[in-house]
C-alpha cells in the first residue's frame, strides 16, 4: 500500500524536486505513481485520476519539513500490516459519516414538512473532510465553521439532539434557538459557529488559535497546545479576509489549520470561472505555510493528512492550508435548484461516495463485517429519530428569552428615567442564559 | 491605510481649546489664574450612579469663568492632590492598570506596540509586558478585530485599536456581525469582553476620510455598547470601565482632545458605563452633549452666562444606551433641550437622543428640541470650509438665545 501509516511516522526530509518554489507544483510532479490502492480497487471509476495528495512547501520551511512531507516512496505494498485504521476506528469513522450523512437527509425532510425554516445548507456528501479531521480533534480544540455547519457540530460531539431542536427553533437547541441552521455554536465542545456570511469566521478562527500561543508564551502555561480548525469553502478563497488571516496565523505561527472544503460550487458560480488560479492549496507557500491538496472523498487520506498537520500546529510548527477537493452532492441549499450543475459530474462523483467507499475498504480488509455496519445505520436511524421526537416536543423560545442574550453584561441596556437600571424592571429578563 | 499621524503636539497650537492654558497645571483652586476659562470642569468624582440626586450646591463663580462642580465628600478624599496628566496619558495609564491586574487582558493593533501608537496611548507598554501582549498588527482591519473578537470569545480580553476610527469601517463585518450578535446567536454561550477604541472625530484639516464619526455608523449594532471620552479624568475611568465590562464596548476618543491636561485622583477609580456626566448645573435650559463638542459648548456657556443665562451642561458619554435618568431629570428641570454633537445631522446620535427623549419627556418640554449637529458634508479640507461643517461656539450661543425667548 503506498499510502502506509509508517510513512507517516517517520518523517524524511522531501527531496528538492517536489518542493520548488518556483515551480509551481503540477499534477505529474506528486510522489504517488497510480491509484491509492485502500479505495479498495485499483479499477476506479473515476475518469480523471486524482492524485492522492499534493503538497507545496515555501521556502522558509523546508528545513522543517518533517510536517508533512513524507510522502511514500511510491510502493504500493498492501499487507495487513500497514492498513491505515484499526477496526474501533474504522468503526467509528463509519459511524461518523452516517450520522452526518442521515442527519441532513431527516434535515431536507423536516424542512419539507414545515418543521424547519430559512436557509438550511446540507453537508451530503462532504462527510469525509468533516469526520476525516474532526475524530482527530481533542475535547479543548476548536472548530469554526461556515453556514454548512450541521455536520461539523455533529463530528465534534454536540448531541443530534441538541442541534436538530435548534434547527426547529427551539428553547433547547444548543443555541436556546437564536442562533438556527447557520450559527451553531457550543461552549462544551468548543464550536465556535457556524456564520453566515462567508469568510466572517476565519478571523474569528485566527482569534481562536490565538489564545493558544498566548497561553503558552505570555501566561506560561506549558500544555496549552489546543488547535483551531477552520472549514470553509472554494468560494471563501477568493475572499480578502481569508488572505489577510493566512499572513497572520503563519506570521505568528498560530495553531490553526485552513481546511478548503473546495466542492467547486460557489451557489451557481463555478470556482473555475471566479478564480484566476483554481488550485487553491498552492496559495499557501505564498504566504509562508505548507498548502496540501487532498481527496477529499477518501475519509482515509483526509485522516492521513490531518494527522500530519495537526501534529505540526500542536508542535508550535504552524499553520497549514489544506484544500480537500470535495462535492455536495444536494443543492448549495434547499431552497437551490440546482440546475446548473451538470449531471455527468454529480455522477462521478456520486460514484466516490465517501461513506461507500469506507464501507468498502472495511469489507475488503476485513475490519467490519455487513451485519456490524447494518447495526450502526440502525443505531443512527434510532438516534435521528430521537432527536427529532425531542425536538418536536421541546417548548418553543418564551417571551422572557428575547433579551437575555443581547448582552453578557445586561447592564447595558442602560438606565431607564426611573433611575433604575433596565435590567433591573421586571419586563426585561437579567442574567445569563442557561442553556 | 492612510498616512501615519504623529501623536498631535502640533494641533495644540492651534486648537480652539486654547490648549496652552491646558499647560499650566489647572486646579480647580487655581481658576482665576486662568486667562481664559473652558475647561476641564472637574467631572463627578464619584463612580457611583445617581449623579444628579445631591442638591444643587452653590457654585462658585470665578470671574468669567465657568461654574465648577463644588468638591464632592468623595472627590475631597483628594487630600492628596492627585497627579497631573495629558488625556492620552490617562488613557495609558488605565491601560496599564488594567494590563498589572489581569494577565488576559492585551492589545491589538497597528503600530501600537514598537511605534506606542500613533497618538501614544500605548507607549512604553510593548517594552513593559511584550510583543505579543501588545501587538503590531499587519494592516487588516476586518481580520485582526475579527481576530480579536476570537480571541474574546476563548478567554482573552481584548483591546482592539483603530488607528484612526475611520478605518474601523472595513472592520464593519466583524464588528456588526460578530461583536455584536455572536453573544445572542450563540445563545449566550460565548461572551466578547472586547473594548474597540481609536481617535475619530473631526480633526486640523485631516481631510474628509480621517475625519469621520463612527458612532452614527455603530449605534444601531445590537449588543455592542458605545461611550466617548472628553476628559484626562472621563478617558481613564472609561477605558478601566470598559475594560472589565462583560459586553463589547466601542470607547470613541478625539484626536484634538488627547494633549488636554487636568489632574486625576492618585487612587484608583472606575468610572460607570451608562452614566452621564453633569458637566454644569444650570436651570434654563438642557445643554446634551459629548467629546469635543463639550469644549465648545463650555465656551459658549461662558459667553451665556455673561448674558444672564444659566445653561445646564450634561456630557452624556454614553452613546449607547443613553442615561435617560439624568437626562430626564435635566429636562424636568429646565424644559428645553439643546443638542450639541459633532455627528452628522443625518442619522447621528443627537437624532436618536431627539427621538428619544420626545418619546420619554414629551410633556416636560416648552419648546422643541434643537440638534446642532455637522453639515452633512464631507469634512473639506480647508480650513474655512471645516470650520462651517463642525458646531462652533457663536452658533450655540445663537441657539440657547433662541430656544430661551
Amino acid at each position: 500500500m503506498s499510502f502506509s501509516a509508517t510513512n507517516f511516522a517517520q518523517p524524511r526530509p522531501v527531496p528538492v524536486e517536489v518542493r520548488s518554489n518556483e515551480k509551481p507544483l503540477s499534477s505529474d510532479s506528486f510522489r504517488f505513481r497510480g491509484p491509492p490502492s485502500f479505495l479498495g480497487s485499483p479499477h476506479s471509476l473515476r475518469f480523471n485520476p486524482i492524485p492522492p495528495f499534493k503538497l507545496a512547501i515555501p521556502h522558509s520551511q523546508r528545513s522543517n519539513a518533517s510536517a508533512v512531507t513524507h510522502i511514500a516512496n511510491g510502493k504500493m505494498v498492501k499487507s495487513s500490516a500497514n492498513l491505515l485504521i484499526t477496526k474501533e476506528e474504522g468503526l467509528e469513522l463509519y459511524e461518523d459519516m452516517i450520522l452526518g450523512r442521515y442527519f441532513e437527509d431527516m434535515c431536507a425532510q423536516m424542512y419539507y414538512r414545515g418543521k424547519m425554516f430559512g436557509f438550511v445548507h446540507l453537508y451530503n456528501g462532504q462527510e469525509a473532510v468533516s469526520t476525516g479531521f474532526i475524530k482527530l480533534l481533542k475535547k479543548e480544540d476548536t472548530v469554526v465553521s461556515t453556514y454548512r455547519d450541521h455536520v461539523h457540530a455533529l463530528s465534534k460531539g454536540v448531541s443530534a439532539r441538541a442541534v436538530m431542536s435548534e434547527l426547529f427553533g427551539k428553547a433547547t437547541g444548543c443555541c436556546r434557538g437564536q442562533g438556527g441552521s447557520m450559527h451553531m455554536f457550543s461552549k462544551e465542545h468548543n464550536v465556535i459557529g457556524g456564520f453566515a456570511f462567508i469568510g466572517e469566521g476565519i478571523p474569528v478562527a485566527t482569534g481562536a488559535a490565538f489564545p493558544s500561543k498566548y497561553r503558552r508564551e505570555v501566561l506560561k502555561e506549558a500544555g496549552a497546545d489546543q488547535v483551531t480548525l477552520a472549514f470553509f469553502g472554494d468560494g471563501t478563497c477568493n475572499n480578502g479576509q481569508f488572505y489577510e488571516c493566512l499572513n497572520m496565523a503563519a506570521l505568528w505561527k498560530l495553531p490553526i489549520i485552513f481546511v478548503v472544503e473546495n466542492n467547486l460550487w460557489a451557489i451557481g458560480m463555478s470556482h473555475l470561472r471566479a478564480t484566476s488560479d483554481p488550485e487553491i492549496w498552492k496559495k499557501g507557500p505564498a504566504f509562508g505555510m505548507p498548502g496540501v491538496h487532498v481527496d477529499g472523498m477518501d475519509v482515509l487520506k483526509v485522516r492521513e493528512v490531518a494527522k500530519e498537520v495537526i501534529e505540526r500546529a500542536r508542535r508550535g510548527d504552524g499553520p497549514t492550508l489544506v484544500e480537500c477537493e470535495t462535492y455536495r452532492f444536494r443543492g448549495h441549499s434547499l431552497a437551490d435548484p440546482d440546475e446548473l450543475r451538470d449531471p455527468a459530474e454529480k455522477a462521478r462523483y456520486a460514484a466516490r461516495d465517501p461513506i461507500s467507499a469506507l464501507k468498502k475498504y472495511l469489507f475488503e480488509n476485513k475490519l467490519a463485517s455487513e451485519q456490524e455496519l447494518k447495526s450502526i445505520d440502525k443505531k443512527i436511524d434510532e438516534v435521528l429519530d430521537d432527536a427529532v421526537e425531542y425536538s418536536d416536543e421541546s417548548p418553543l423560545p418564551r417571551r422572557s428569552q428575547l433579551l437575555e442574550n443581547v448582552f453578557a453584561d445586561p447592564k447595558g441596556f442602560g438606565i431607564g428615567p426611573d433611575g433604575k437600571y433596565r435590567c433591573e424592571d421586571p419586563k426585561f429578563t437579567q442574567g445569563t442564559a442557561h442553556v | 491605510m492612510a498616512a501615519l499621524f504623529q501623536a498631535p503636539t502640533a494641533f495644540s497650537s492651534s486648537n480652539s481649546l486654547d490648549s496652552n492654558k491646558f499647560n499650566h497645571s489647572p486646579s480647580p483652586r487655581s481658576l482665576s489664574e486662568r486667562k481664559s476659562s473652558i475647561l476641564t470642569v472637574r467631572s463627578d468624582a464619584r463612580s457611583n450612579p445617581l449623579l444628579n440626586s445631591a442638591a444643587h450646591k452653590p457654585h462658585r463663580f470665578i470671574t468669567n469663568a465657568v461654574a465648577t462642580k463644588p468638591d464632592t465628600s468623595l472627590a475631597s478624599t483628594s487630600s492628596k492632590p492627585g497627579h497631573e496628566l495629558l488625556l492620552f496619558e490617562a488613557l495609558r495609564e488605565g491601560l496599564e492598570e488594567e494590563m498589572e491586574r489581569d494577565p488576559r487582558v492585551c492589545v491589538m493593533g497597528e503600530d501600537v506596540g514598537h511605534y506606542g501608537g500613533s497618538y501614544k496611548v500605548t507607549k512604553g507598554l510593548a517594552t513593559k509586558f511584550g510583543d505579543l501582549r501588545v501587538l503590531d498588527t499587519p494592516i487588516a482591519e476586518n481580520s485582526f478585530t475579527g481576530m480579536g473578537i476570537g480571541a474574546a470569545m476563548t478567554g482573552l480580553r481584548p483591546i482592539i485599536e483603530g488607528m484612526n476610527m475611520g478605518f474601523l469601517l472595513l472592520a464593519f463585518n466583524q464588528i456588526s456581525n460578530n461583536c455584536g450578535m455572536l453573544h445572542y446567536t450563540s445563545g449566550g454561550q460565548f461572551k466578547i469582553p472586547v473594548v474597540i477604541r481609536g481617535p475619530g472625530g473631526v480633526g486640523r484639516q485631516l481631510g474628509a476620510e480621517h475625519s469621520q464619526r463612527l458612532e452614527s455608523y455603530f449605534q444601531s449594532i445590537p449588543g455592542i455598547q458605545m461611550v466617548a471620552c472628553s476628559t484626562p479624568y472621563n478617558a481613564k475611568g472609561l477605558m478601566k470601565a470598559a475594560i472589565r465590562s462583560e459586553n463589547p464596548v466601542i470607547l470613541f476618543e478625539h484626536v484634538l482632545l488627547y494633549n488636554l491636561k487636568d489632574r486625576i485622583p492618585d487612587e484608583e477609580y472606575v468610572l460607570s458605563l451608562e452614566e452621564a456626566e453633569m458637566v454644569r448645573p444650570g436651570e434654563h435650559v438642557t445643554i446634551l452633549t459629548y467629546s469635543r463638542m463639550r469644549y465648545h459648548v463650555m465656551q459658549a456657556a461662558k459667553t451665556l452666562v455673561n448674558k444672564g443665562y444659566d445653561p445646564e451642561v450634561i456630557d452624556i458619554r454614553s452613546l449607547k444606551p443613553f442615561d435617560l435618568h439624568t437626562i430626564g431629570k435635566s429636562v424636568k428641570k429646565t424644559h428645553r433641550v439643546l443638542i450639541v454633537e459633532e455627528c452628522m445631522r443625518t442619522g447621528g446620535i443627537g437624532a436618536s437622543l431627539t427621538a428619544a427623549i420626545t418619546e420619554n419627556f414629551n410633556d416636560d418640554l416648552d419648546a422643541p428640541i434643537v440638534c446642532l449637529s455637522s453639515q452633512d458634508v464631507p469634512t473639506p479640507y480647508a480650513g474655512t470650509l471645516e470650520e462651517w461643517t463642525v458646531v462652533q461656539p457663536a452658533q450655540i450661543v445663537t441657539a440657547v438665545e433662541q430656544l430661551c425667548q
